[in-house]
């Protein structure tokens, strides 16, 4: 016992102060990209051609987070310079289109409407489904539940049964053999009800778009309320995206 | 090892040999050669189908042995053609450890190994359902097994579990609170990585490399490229090797210390469940400063790393290590001397040796078995082949047993991580991919956090890909769980599950 109390006062506070602006992930960090369009050589498609996803069209120049595994291809590919990725981590947004980059500017995610918040605003229990994921993105939503990111001071919770949920999460591609069991979850959650996307497989496929036993991504007669890029999103990525939707995030300002 | 008859091609991890000169053996001698070799020091790797020769008369299927000699570190590779009628003797009936593969066999090339004692799909859920001729109206084409008897039941869990982890089908055999036998049906996280890896392009290929299993980015990132380099014919500079290493032991370590801390949540041991889960996150943000994610992915590329290691980043990362290496030390210490900790882990969810080499277990998993091996040291590969980790090898079998393994390869790969960082070479990155050897086969092989990744690419005439082959550790150590769980308590199936941590995407691909 005592011997525990040491190590608990030589270990710390280790839960972070949640803090939403960007800059405090490493430079190495792959988050929002910016684009300058004005720098684009005539005719050059470099980037596009470069992207394994296909996520990157030009003319003009955009790039679908939603498909976006932010590996950098398209970066090392362009000769000018055009595309840099910033290690800003809020990437969430609310409808596919909003997921579309162009310039400098970011539609991220606005709150749900009023009845929706004061039902879910102070207390929120999902249900999570794993369909086809590499296990990446379930692995950072568990760990936004660990000491450091501590999902549960904002009254979000993952519960062991659907019933018991005010939504799901998906994550992978959505496999033929998991299509059945994803839909009976999505049923057997009361209305109302939220979605929620998580990672480029769950959005678009990902890597995995075109694969022979999966989907492309939550079926289109899902409706999704909220998107999270990434491959995988960071826990952060994915606690700005969740606190936006719940409207307790403001222009980067936590309102609680 | 001399024989009487025909014998394997014998080459080593991570070289190409001409397609040519694999061995094309009948039937029974490649059966016979198989079940001696695995009798003796040899073990399955990889079975798995070879595209079509060139000019090839005959159209029968063709199907490719990879055979890992472990004490003398070679990897026989050996063919024979399946005859007209798509049936040969299997081999599961003497090889347990090819039961899985010979079940993969059937359902994706419809070659029937005969007498396989359960021939069911592993990931065809269609093939499971009710087919005309199955004996009867709505019987299923491929029942569970069954124990019967008054006092038996059966409990079934899944695909959708509770908390956040992959789906899979668990099916107990029961009287009372005793596991008689215990079926696992995966399959639901089947998305095509294979089929869909050949028709890529060669940037794709690598992020479907990655997100086979999404927590062995690195792994199987490196034993793609490392195929494809061995095809290409280059050697990767040393500093993208010591890079790799380093890279792939983070991967180990973030995986093992998170490992610990489920054990611990699953047996309520709250500090040991906090604060390993914690230094996880360390270990995945040291991957993050090196590749901008915490999964280490884009860091390897065919061909070396896309990232270095600046001198002030190394200073940041040792600094830190240290910090987590005294965090992870406390924390280990107190786990285990705790009393409530030795009595759930110790004795239980047991695999012996015979049954660990018998099922061909792989890794932590076998080496807590008493299995001795090790890819690093065995086939070694990369930096391996400059420095060395000692084996971490105990022999009681149990979940303790998978516990203190994990412990014993987190102290090595920080020490090997800490050298490495002390002595990195100064060279450049990477270098540029020629085009692949024609008709040429490659086996790669890297020692991932949960054992051995195999890769086995071919190429056509033209030098392009034209199979590919993965194979996850979790493909062989699936069964090694059902086995471990027998005579055990139902309530301590997630702790012995835990103990495994098998991947359901590197399964089913």
């Amino acid at each position: 016992m005592f011997d525990l109390l040491k190590a608990r006062l030589r270990q710390g506070h280790q839960t972070t102060k949640f803090r939403n602006e960007s800059g405090q992930l490493p430079a190495r960090f792959r988050g929002r990209p910016v684009l300058d369009e004005s720098k684009c050589p005539e005719a050059c498609r470099a980037c596009a051609d470069a992207c394994p996803t296909l996520a990157i069209a030009i003319e003009p120049l955009r790039i679908d987070l939603g498909a976006c595994l932010f590996c950098t291809e398209c970066q090392e590919a362009c000769p000018e310079g055009t595309i840099v990725y910033t290690p800003d981590h809020r990437l969430a947004a609310r409808s596919r289109a909003d997921l579309v980059v162009s310039g400098s500017e970011a539609k991220l995610a606005t709150a749900l409407d009023q009845n929706m918040r004061r039902l879910f605003g102070r207390s929120l229990k999902l249900r999570q489904v794993s369909a086809g994921d590499c296990s990446g993105c379930a692995a950072e939503l568990t760990a936004t539940g660990n000491l450091v990111f501590d999902l549960g001071r904002f009254g979000i919770q993952f519960v062991a049964s659907p019933r018991h949920a005010d939504g799901i999460v998906v994550t992978g591609p959505v496999t033929t053999n998991m299509e059945y069991a994803l839909r009976e979850t999505y049923a057997a959650v009361p209305a109302p009800k939220i979605v929620i996307a998580v990672g480029a497989c769950a959005i678009s496929g990902g890597p995995f778009a075109g694969a022979e036993a999966s989907h492309g991504g939550v079926p289109a007669d899902i409706p999704v309320d909220l998107y999270i890029p990434g491959c995988p999103p960071h826990p952060l990525t994915i606690l700005d995206g969740l606190l936006r939707l719940l409207g307790r995030i403001d222009d980067g300002r936590r309102r609680v | 090892m001399a024989r009487g008859f025909a014998s394997p091609l014998w080459t080593k991890n991570g070289f190409a040999v001409a397609r040519a000169n694999v061995p094309d053996v009948p039937v029974s001698d490649f059966r016979k050669l198989c079940v001696e070799i695995c009798s003796q020091d040899g073990r399955l790797a990889a079975l798995c189908t070879l595209p079509a020769r060139r000019q090839d008369p005959e159209e029968k299927p063709e199907i490719l042995a990879v055979l890992a000699d472990d004490a003398r570190g070679s990897v026989g590779l050996l063919a024979t053609r399946v005859p007209d009628n798509r049936r040969y003797p299997a081999l599961s009936t003497e090889l347990p450890q090819a039961q899985a593969f010979e079940r993969e066999l059937f359902e994706d090339h419809g070659i029937r190994p005969d007498g396989h004692p359960w021939l069911k799909p592993l990931r065809r859920h269609a093939d499971l359902e009710t087919r005309p001729g199955s004996g009867g109206e709505g019987a299923p084409a491929h029942p569970f097994f069954r124990v019967e008897g008054s006092s038996i039941h059966e409990v079934a869990v899944g695909p959708v579990h509770a908390g956040i982890i992959e789906p899979g089908h668990f099916r107990f055999q029961c009287s009372g609170e005793t596991v008689h036998h215990l079926e696992i049906q995966l399959g639901y996280q089947h998305r095509g990585a294979e089929a869909l890896l050949l028709k890529s392009s060669p940037a794709r290929r690598l992020a479907v490399a990655e997100s086979i299993a999404g927590d062995t980015s690195v792994g199987h990132a490196l034993a793609y490229c490392a195929a494809i380099e061995a095809l290409a014919g280059v050697e990767v500079p040393l500093y993208a090797h010591a890079m790799r290493g380093i890279a792939l032991e983070l991967e180990r370590l973030s995986n093992h210390v998170g490992d610990l801390g489920a054990l611990c949540n699953d047996i309520g041991y709250l500090p040991g469940a906090s604060w390993f889960g914690r230094l996880r996150g360390e270990f995945l943000n040291l991957l993050m400063e090196l590749s901008g994610n915490r999964f280490g992915r884009s860091l390897v590329k065919p061909g070396g790393v896309r990232f270095g290691i600046s001198s002030e980043q190394r200073r940041n990362f040792l600094a830190r290590l240290a910090r987590a290496e005294r965090d992870l030390r406390d924390t280990a210490q107190l786990t285990f001397n705790s009393p409530t900790v030795g009595s759930r882990f110790e004795h239980t969810g047991v695999v012996t040796r015979e049954a660990a080499e018998a099922l061909g277990l792989v890794g932590p998993v076998a080496r807590a078995s008493g299995c001795d091996r090790d890819v690093r040291r065995d086939h070694s590969f990369g930096i391996f082949r400059f420095v060395h980790i000692p084996v971490a090898l105990v022999d009681s079998g149990d979940v303790m047993a998978r516990a203190l393994v994990r412990w014993l390869e987190i102290q090595r790969s920080k020490t090997f991580v800490r050298e490495q960082l002390n002595e990195l070479p100064q060279e450049s990155l990477s270098v540029d991919i020629p085009r692949l050897a024609p008709e040429s086969l490659a086996v790669s092989m890297v020692e991932g956090w949960r054992g051995e990744i195999v890769h086995v690419a071919v190429t056509s005439a033209d030098g392009q890909l034209a199979s590919y082959k993965i194979v996850d550790p979790s493909f062989h150590n699936w069964f090694g769980l059902t086995i471990a769980l027998r005579g055990n308590q139902i309530s301590d199936f997630p702790l012995c599950n835990k103990s495994f941590n098998l991947s359901y995407a590197g399964h089913d691909l």
